[in-house]
């Protein structure tokens, strides 16, 4: 008996789960996915946890209930990887070798990177929104908060959902309007980036937002250090910017497991050949989701779409084949705009979001970099899309796992 | 889009940012730093040639990745390219602007 094992049972691993239960035969191998965690978040929902618009039950299943029948699920913490001797070692002593490892073990904020983030603060002051405990506390804080300097940051580059911090911000400002106290909060956006919007039809299409919205924005600011005494963020050529709250992205990193097993580069993704997600240390690891470090976004999306094709490459490394230099970048994704409207964008490594139809050229009813309602109900159908048809795999009618480019205004 | 620099025409995108930068040479990253108001010092040299290096193995670029590179520190990377480090330094160095979302 052959052995595929997965690590992590998160977006990505249940997705690969699924397919691959599907593609391989039961008798000749065995799929195992190793997650030590018990819950499965929805972590799209994270976003609107804090403005009571989700409720914590809404985003919480178990991890069991999306592994397929043959598959089997260990939960328990993985030590080690040891690539040149396929083993997975495990930290109660157990070892499992495999002949094609996937790793799927995502990425995490670390906001002990930044001196003072994780400080007396935080989570009075100071707090994330990229975890289910730090949406949460959130939540209660804005319930009661009477109002002052909202900073809304992002420490560096590459996030999870690198839209998010912005939608933050959209959606703040529609929050404390509909609670009748807009004018008691400076909105201020603190971004390492050189813009919002760094794209440029992006950019044309989407920066009077920002105005209409009155978020003012802070650019080029690498954050130094959280002063928690003085509440206030420094950067590294001096600049300060004040706070009553601050709702920051912090570093993100992949898992502690890549940086024990020496597979990561210094913020522990992993090396992976962004057209066919085989790792570049061993032919027989391969990496979905955001632990790679390939230059996608770290995004459900792009872990679907991911996911046809590493399954693709999968059967293809079994039977000895070339593997197919296909993924694309491919990344789709709603972006909240507050008043119950959100954008859609549709991008791949190659071309910038731009104006358009999706998913039928010329049709819809999507349409893409413009704000509508009917975005908006698209993103909210897609929790109920996620937890019924996405992690068990199923492919997403007239979606393609390439971006298309028809229907797409690219001049 | 093109540019006249150094004697030389260059292909740039609309930010000024070099396209092929099989076109740089030392005499148009000093051109490119003296629009950026910055006399290059050989701790500047060290740094252009740290990212084009990076740039030729496809390794994406950050302010952190520069700051652990063991060629110069976050501080001092600031005192010698101000205001946007990274944004001033990847265009002297003819490679394209880091890579971000939308």
């Amino acid at each position: 008996m052959k052995r595929i094992v997965i690590l992590g049972a998160g977006t990505a691993g249940t997705m690969m789960a699924n397919h691959l239960r599907s593609e391989l035969k039961k008798e000749e191998w065995e799929i195992d996915i190793i997650d030590e965690r018990e819950k499965h978040y929805y972590q799209p929902g994270y976003l609107f946890l804090p403005f009571d618009m989700y409720e914590p039950e809404d985003i919480v299943k178990t991890i069991q209930e999306f592994i397929p029948k043959g598959v089997r699920l260990l939960q328990d913490k993985i030590e080690l990887i040891d690539g040149a001797n396929n083993l997975v070692k495990m930290r109660n002593g157990d070892q499992l070798h495999y002949e094609i490892l996937i790793i799927a073990t995502g990425a995490r904020i670390a906001p002990e990177e930044i001196e003072g983030m994780k400080g007396s603060e935080w989570q009075k002051s100071v707090f994330d929104f990229y975890t289910f405990e730090g949406a949460l506390a959130l939540r209660n804080k804005l319930r009661e908060w009477e109002g002052g300097k909202l900073v809304v940051h992002i420490t560096e580059m590459p996030i999870k959902c690198p839209v998010a911090p912005l939608e933050f911000s959209f959606l703040a400002d529609s929050y404390f309007k509909h609670k009748n106290m807009r004018d008691k909060v400076e909105i201020t956006y603190v971004t390492p980036l050189s813009g919002a919007f760094t794209k440029p039809k992006a950019t044309e299409a989407l920066d009077h937002l920002m105005v209409d919205k009155n978020i003012k924005i802070e650019t080029d600011f690498a954050i130094a250090e959280v002063d928690n005494e003085n509440k206030k963020i420094i950067d590294y050529g001096g600049k300060e910017v004040p706070f009553d709250l601050l709702v920051t992205v912090p570093t993100n990193k992949g898992d502690d497991l890549i940086e024990r097993s020496g597979l990561g580069d210094d913020l522990n993704f992993i090396p992976t050949n962004k057209a066919t997600l085989q790792s570049q240390a061993f032919k027989n690891v391969f990496v979905i989701g955001d632990a790679s470090n390939i230059p996608a976004s770290k995004a459900g999306s792009v872990a679907h779409f991911e996911a046809e094709i590493l399954t693709e490459n999968i059967l293809r490394f079994i039977n000895n084949e070339p593997l197919k230099e296909e993924f694309d970048g491919h990344a789709n994704c709603f972006i909240e705009t507050g008043n119950g409207k959100a954008l859609l964008i549709d991008f791949n490594y190659t071309h910038e979001p731009v104006e358009g139809t999706f998913p039928f050229p010329g049709v819809g009813p999507l349409r893409l970099l413009k704000e509508s309602r009917m975005n908006h109900m698209g993103k909210l159908a897609f929790r109920w899309i996620y937890w019924n048809v996405l992690l068990k795999g199923t492919h997403i009618p007239f979606v393609s796992a390439n971006m298309t480019e028809a229907g797409k205004h690219f001049n | 889009m093109e540019k006249t620099i150094a004697g030389r025409t260059i292909a740039v995108n609309e930010e000024g940012y070099m396209t092929n930068f099989g076109e740089w040479n030392k005499e148009i990253g000093e051109s490119l730093a003296k629009e950026a108001q910055i006399d290059l010092s050989q701790r500047h040299w060290d740094i252009i040639k740290y990212i084009q290096d990076e740039f030729k193995k496809e390794s994406p670029l950050s302010i952190r990745k520069i700051g652990k590179s063991g060629v110069v520190d976050i501080k001092e990377f600031y005192a010698l390219f101000p205001n946007a480090p990274l944004k001033t330094a990847t265009k002297i160095a003819g490679i394209p602007k880091p890579a971000s979302c939308i």
